[in-house]
């Protein structure tokens, strides 16, 4: 399971942007989480991504607590959990090509020799021509970007996916393609998921269910229509 | 398009390649041919690496150097592709072209606040002069796209994605610009958010300044747009008003239709295989190997013949009773 109990969290302590957020995933279940613009949707899942430090309250992956954020998180824990952003231009290094772009948690984590398999493997999922893969992020568009940081978050085979806005920036038949290759992911690995966003439709179409941001917060949220 | 007025923009037989490492070559936009009147919307959309940015920067003179251009882009009596940066930076962007780009917070600048930006935009491009003034201005233009006033001493950093992209548009709308050029406006933004940033982008429409926008929010394309054009592998494959697309009788090449069938709301199924890739097309039409309508003729080049690029468009449907009433 993927427990978070009453987190507050933001970037002042004074006006946390999330609090006292209550939500759960169980295993293999996929649970979309509805909101409307800047109510704090992306802070929330950047705690569940073990990114951020909540002010208050806890995260508990698997059973076991989460004490550790960000770099100092255990590396075990770390790779449980597999993120994708709304924005593939912020969170995709501009140096590396696509290929080293998605290898680059296999390497961290010292499994050279499994790179180039997984790599071309995760490709074809995630719809990456070859030619493709030998380009740095400013040699592709937005939604190639976004397929290759897909692969990049489920190379770890991660047991939880977190997507934030992930298909934001896509048109419907790739926003289409890459659901599926996230689903194709769960059903062979029995991943569970939260993905972030704004669009009924789609989360509806998408999860398990649905659960809006005002039934998962506490009433004083601050929330920016 | 009104008629017997001249369009505010004319693009004809508009290319762009990229030339990479090693003699390669990317088509990315070819044989591109659409006018834009005042008054209206033209929407572009397609899949993803189609080539709708390039585009635009073509349009606006921000491609890479290692990109090459053939064809013509009027605006007015200038020629976007061949003036050179000195008049497209002082006459051409932000005055007679306002951008509202992709990916906002990366195009703002990172270290400054929104407030210093959208000042320094308004001095630039009006009249305005002293800091009460500026500042007032700044605060107007902030409204306008419906930007949080409280929030204009953040850092782009510290905005969300919705909260970026208004800051974005409050830019574009200083300069009072006959052509808004919008790449995406809507990203990252919900639903009602989009219509109200529509909205906005419609006014100015309305106002008389014509609209070239970029999205691949097909909701909202259907909100704004006069027209649609539809984009794949580089090529305009289908051009039409955007009530028969949208309404009856949809989509008539059989990619638009694909692209349409995949919302959520619909199918929900993304067309098969995967896009060609630009740097080697095939000599035919470069959605034959994903289109279930292919035949022998073509592996020959559909041209735009009426409003779309294909050898055999899906049927105009036979009006209805109603439709003919209506
Ligand atoms: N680093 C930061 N410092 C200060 N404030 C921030 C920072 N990041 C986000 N915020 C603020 O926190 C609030 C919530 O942001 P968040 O990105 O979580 O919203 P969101 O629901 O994902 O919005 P959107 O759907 O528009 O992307 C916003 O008011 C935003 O301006
Ligand atoms: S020209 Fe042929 S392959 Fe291309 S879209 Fe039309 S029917 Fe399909
Ligand atoms: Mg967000």
């Amino acid at each position: 399971m993927l427990e978070l109990r009453t987190v507050t969290a933001g970037y002042d302590r004074r006006t946390p942007v999330v609090r006292d957020a209550t939500l759960t995933v169980t295993a293999g279940e996929a649970v979309g989480l509805l909101g409307p613009s800047g109510c704090g949707k992306s802070t929330l899942a950047r705690v569940a991504a073990l990114l951020h430090r909540p002010d208050a309250g806890e995260v508990v992956l698997d059973g076991i607590r989460v004490h550790h954020y960000r770099h100092r998180a255990p590396r075990d824990r770390r790779t449980a959990v597999g993120v994708v952003f709304q924005q593939p231009r912020l969170s995709a290094d501009p140096r590396l090509r696509l290929t080293d772009l998605i290898a680059e948690p296999l390497r961290a984590t010292g499994r050279r020799s499994s790179v180039p398999g997984r790599v071309a493997e995760l490709a074809e999922t995630v719809g990456l021509t070859p030619d493709l893969l030998t380009r740095r992020p400013h040699e592709v568009s937005d939604g190639q970007l976004q397929r290759a940081c897909v692969a990049r978050a489920l190379v770890l085979r991660p047991r939880w996916l977190i997507c934030d806005e992930m298909t934001a920036m896509l048109d419907a038949s790739t926003t289409a393609a890459l659901v599926r290759a996230v689903e194709d992911y769960r059903t062979d690995t029995g991943a569970g998921l939260l993905a972030v966003g704004h669009d009924r439709t789609l989360l509806n179409r998408w999860c398990d269910r649905t659960v809006h941001w005002d039934t998962v917060t506490a009433p004083a949220a601050k929330t920016l229509a | 398009m009104t008629p017997g007025r001249p369009p505010v923009l004319s693009v004809r037989g508009l290319s762009v390649r990229f030339l990479l490492p090693g003699g390669h070559r990317v088509a990315a936009v070819t044989d591109a041919h659409f006018d834009v009147a005042p008054g209206e919307c033209l929407a572009l959309i397609g899949e993803s690496g189609c080539g709708k940015s390039v585009l635009a920067s073509a349009l606006l003179g921000l491609l890479p150097a290692n990109a090459q251009t053939a064809g013509s882009a009027l605006l007015g009596d200038l020629d976007l592709l061949t003036a050179g940066e000195r008049t497209l930076a002082r006459t051409v962007r932000g005055r007679r072209i306002g951008l509202i780009p992709q990916s906002p917070a990366a195009h703002l600048t990172p270290v400054r606040t929104i407030r210093s930006q959208t000042e320094e935009v308004v001095a630039r491009l009006t009249g305005v002069r002293g800091r009460a003034a500026l500042r007032a201005a700044a605060e107007r233009a902030a409204e306008r796209a419906g930007f949080p006033t409280d929030h204009l001493d953040r850092h782009p950093h510290e905005l969300s994605g919705g909260l970026a992209q208004r800051a974005a548009t409050a830019l574009a709308l200083i300069g009072d610009a006959p052509l808004l050029l919008a790449d995406e406006p809507t990203t990252g933004l919900d639903r009602d958010l989009v219509d109200r940033t529509v909205d906005e982008l419609r006014r100015h429409v309305d106002a008389d300044r014509a609209l070239l926008m970029i999205t691949h929010d097909l909701a909202a394309a259907e909100r704004v747009a006069d027209r649609v054009a539809v984009m794949y592998a580089g090529r305009i494959v289908e051009l039409s008003e955007a009530d028969a697309f949208f309404g009856s009788p949809g989509p008539r090449h059989p990619y638009s239709r694909g692209l349409l069938e995949a919302l959520p709301e619909r199918s929900f199924l993304p067309i098969p295989g995967l896009p060609p890739e630009l740097g080697s097309l095939p000599d035919g039409c470069a959605f034959a190997p994903r289109c279930a309508h292919a035949t022998d003729i073509c592996t020959t080049l559909p041209p735009l013949t009426g409003p779309v690029a294909c050898h055999r468009p899906l049927p105009a449907p036979a009006r209805t009773p109603e439709a003919i009433r209506a």
